[in-house]
């Protein structure tokens, strides 16, 4: 099995329409994940290779029954596709998108915590559940089913350490990119959790990077509530602070936010993390292999 | 995007809250005619973006419009912990009888902005709440409610504000908090909030910082954000629009996402090198990204080698390699490159390379053997 994204998906893609949002639809398709319907305003009638498009969400829900949105529009119209979503009533809401507003979060993410939806990223690059579905920008190719999940806040690093997990002939279950930014719609907790209750989940590599303090905060969530193992790795020891590195959440503000504070935080929990990335691989070999 | 005092304080102007009337010079001249038209005692300040003005000398009090002029004359150009005043704010000066501090953070944690008030102001706030944790009151506000006037009382009491500062201390707390939201602002922080011999209260300097990923909405605080890196390599990377980051050691290194140029760092550290700098050629990475970022690298005199890590993911490894070559035939570098390729297309991408580029391209097979490598021949060419 696996969490989130699966074989019950039916996806539904704001943004269709787009160069970069038509190009990953298709792809997402071509990998098995059932995408029912694509909403660009005044395309309504047209049609992306077969998927319908709407003028809105609530009209995409209601013709289809989606149950998952995948947003891929620009920044400046990335919060109101995110409460569009939200407010048709939509499950799973993935952000795809970089650069929506602090203050903009801020209130989406109040808004979410009152209500049962999910929201993933923004500033994420999706996710996939290796031989069922996968919904972003993921290059499936990296990804093998099996029963490790991982969890994590940079794209290419999760390719990287799931390719060196894959090359030991380890596969996932599912894997989660929960995006760059300060703020995202689910936590390291929020997916911990859901790996914690999947039956088919053995081991859960977390890959965390400095800035902010959900890396500590999982650390105690995973030792007072946690049977399945965790393993850690955290990118950004040379981070000097104050600046920016890359993600707009990956910055060390005074002295919090440290990759060696979050390592020992982790540590201190008893979760285990590696140096780097192949490290953390034959970690989880030790474990599961 | 933190912006200068100065800046801040026009702001704050514009928002309706008080502070002292001011006006910046970049010249002694400029300071003195400043101090004219303000008249009386004036307060000359540095404009840097770093803590300690004062204790570096770089705020004095100058009584006369000759002394603003030479008081201006010794801060600028002066080295603040690294940084160079260019510009100096000349404020009238205040008489104060008591400072307090007031702030509103984005609370990154809690994901709700958080107020501070304090009516021990005018000190390392960090220093406050470590030794005195009552005296610094601190209040969430829930963003799709906003900060209400009672949530300002209740801070005014909490900090134990004196009386008679109570009326002006929450019409600044309500004026900073509008600032915060129309500013879309990450920080606005006044330390020292003044309460004045004649019972005003006013703003005595001003930290803010704006969301860059808000800009888009607010062309006029964009068009304030100008350079304040003196490093020649951190301006040609800002110019061109490439995610760079200054270190100080002699591996250069770039790579495709922010997680993996992170980490290829901390590789080469654990290698026992020093890497130069952060670059994240971005998730693309085309011929053109690669052309430019190899040009931000090349031009820092103090990079020995450098270690190209990259995952192909949507991103062939092959059209990184032909993007390599390009940029190396036009960059024309002699220096050690140390790259890897995996993931997409990766085979083809080494096939190329191993055919067709120059003998200072060397191709490793994986992250730590590159890391290494490229940590080997630095040492050797230095």
């Amino acid at each position: 099995m696996s969490i989130l994204v699966n074989k019950d998906t039916k996806l539904v893609v704001q943004g269709i329409t787009g160069r970069e949002g038509q190009f990953h639809t298709l792809r997402n398709k071509a990998y098995g994940t059932n995408v029912v319907a694509g909403v660009t305003p005044g395309k309504a009638g047209q049609d992306v290779e077969g998927i319908p498009v709407f003028n809105t969400v609530r009209d995409a829900v209601e013709a289809t029954g989606a149950n998952t949105s995948m947003i891929f529009v620009p920044p400046r119209f990335a919060t109101d596709a995110i409460f569009e979503s939200l407010g048709a009533g939509i499950d799973l809401t993935i952000a795809i998108t970089e650069g929506i507003p602090a203050h903009d979060m801020m209130r989406i993410y109040t808004h979410l915590k009152r209500g049962n939806q999910t929201l993933i990223g923004p500033n994420c690059p999706g996710i996939i559940s290796p031989g069922e579905a996968t919904v972003g920008i993921m290059p499936t190719d990296v990804f093998t089913p099996g029963r490790v999940g991982i969890i994590s806040r940079s794209g290419t690093l999760t390719y990287q350490i799931s390719k060196e997990i894959g090359d030991l002939g380890i596969g996932q279950s599912s894997v989660v990119g929960i995006g760059g930014d300060p703020i995202v719609g689910s936590s390291f907790i929020d997916i911990l959790q859901r790996f914690e209750d999947d039956q088919d989940t053995d081991l859960v590599v977390m890959v965390g990077e400095i800035g902010g303090d959900d890396e500590e905060r999982a650390g105690v969530f995973i030792s007072e509530n946690m049977k399945t193992p965790v393993v850690g790795y955290i990118a950004g020891f040379q981070a000097p602070p104050g600046k920016q590195m890359g993600h707009a959440g990956a910055i060390i503000t005074g002295s919090s936010g440290t990759a060696q504070g979050k390592k020992d935080a982790l540590e201190a929990m008893g979760v285990e993390v590696g140096t780097n990335p192949t490290e953390v691989a034959e970690m989880v070999k030790k474990r599961i292999g | 995007m933190d912006l200068f005092e100065y800046q801040g304080k026009q702001l704050f102007a514009r928002h309706g809250l008080a502070v002292p009337s001011g006006e910046v010079a970049d010249t002694p001249e400029q300071a003195k005619a400043a101090a004219e038209a303000i008249g009386g005692t004036v307060v000359v300040k540095a404009q840097v973006q770093v803590g300690g003005r004062g204790k570096a000398g770089g705020i004095k009090l100058a009584k006369t419009p000759d002394e603003a002029y030479a008081e201006a004359e010794n801060i600028l150009g002066m080295d603040i912990k690294g940084h160079t005043v260019k510009r100096v704010w000349v404020e009238a000066a205040s008489d104060i009888k008591k400072e307090y501090y007031a702030s509103i953070t984005f609370d990154r944690s809690a994901k709700m902005p958080l107020v501070m008030l304090s009516a021990m102001g005018g000190m390392d706030i960090e220093g406050v709440a470590e030794e005195h944790p009552d005296a610094l009151a601190r209040l969430h506000v829930d963003p799709l409610i906003g900060f209400q006037q009672h949530d300002a009382r209740w801070l005014i009491y909490h900090a134990g504000i004196d009386v008679p500062a109570q009326k002006g201390v929450l019409d600044a707390l309500m004026k900073s908090y509008e600032a915060f939201i129309a500013l879309e602002a990450t920080l606005i922080e006044i330390n020292p909030l003044i309460w004045t011999e004649d019972d005003r209260v006013v703003a005595l300097d001003a930290k803010v910082s704006i969301d860059n990923n808000a800009l888009f909405r607010h062309p006029d605080l964009a068009e304030l954000q100008e350079s304040v890196t003196d490093d020649p390599q951190e301006r040609m990377a800002q110019e061109r629009g490439v995610t760079y980051v200054k270190l100080d050691g002699d591996v250069g290194i770039m790579g495709n996402g922010a997680g993996i140029v992170m980490s290829s760092l901390d590789v080469v550290a654990l290698a026992g090198g020093k890497p130069a700098n952060f670059l994240d050629a971005g998730g693309g990475s085309n011929a053109e990204a690669v052309a430019t970022a190899l040009e931000v690298l090349l031009s820092d005199p103090k990079v020995k080698s450098l270690m190209i890590n990259i995952f192909g993911g949507i991103t062939r490894c092959d059209q990184v390699a032909e993007g390599l070559l390009a940029a190396l035939d036009t960059l024309g570098a002699t220096l050690p490159i140390v790259v890897r390729l995996d993931g997409t297309a990766a085979p083809e991408g080494r096939a190329i390379l191993a055919e067709r580029a120059p003998d200072n391209v060397v191709i490793e097979p994986t992250m730590l053997a590159a890391a290494t490598r490229a940590v080997e021949l630095a040492k050797e060419a230095s």
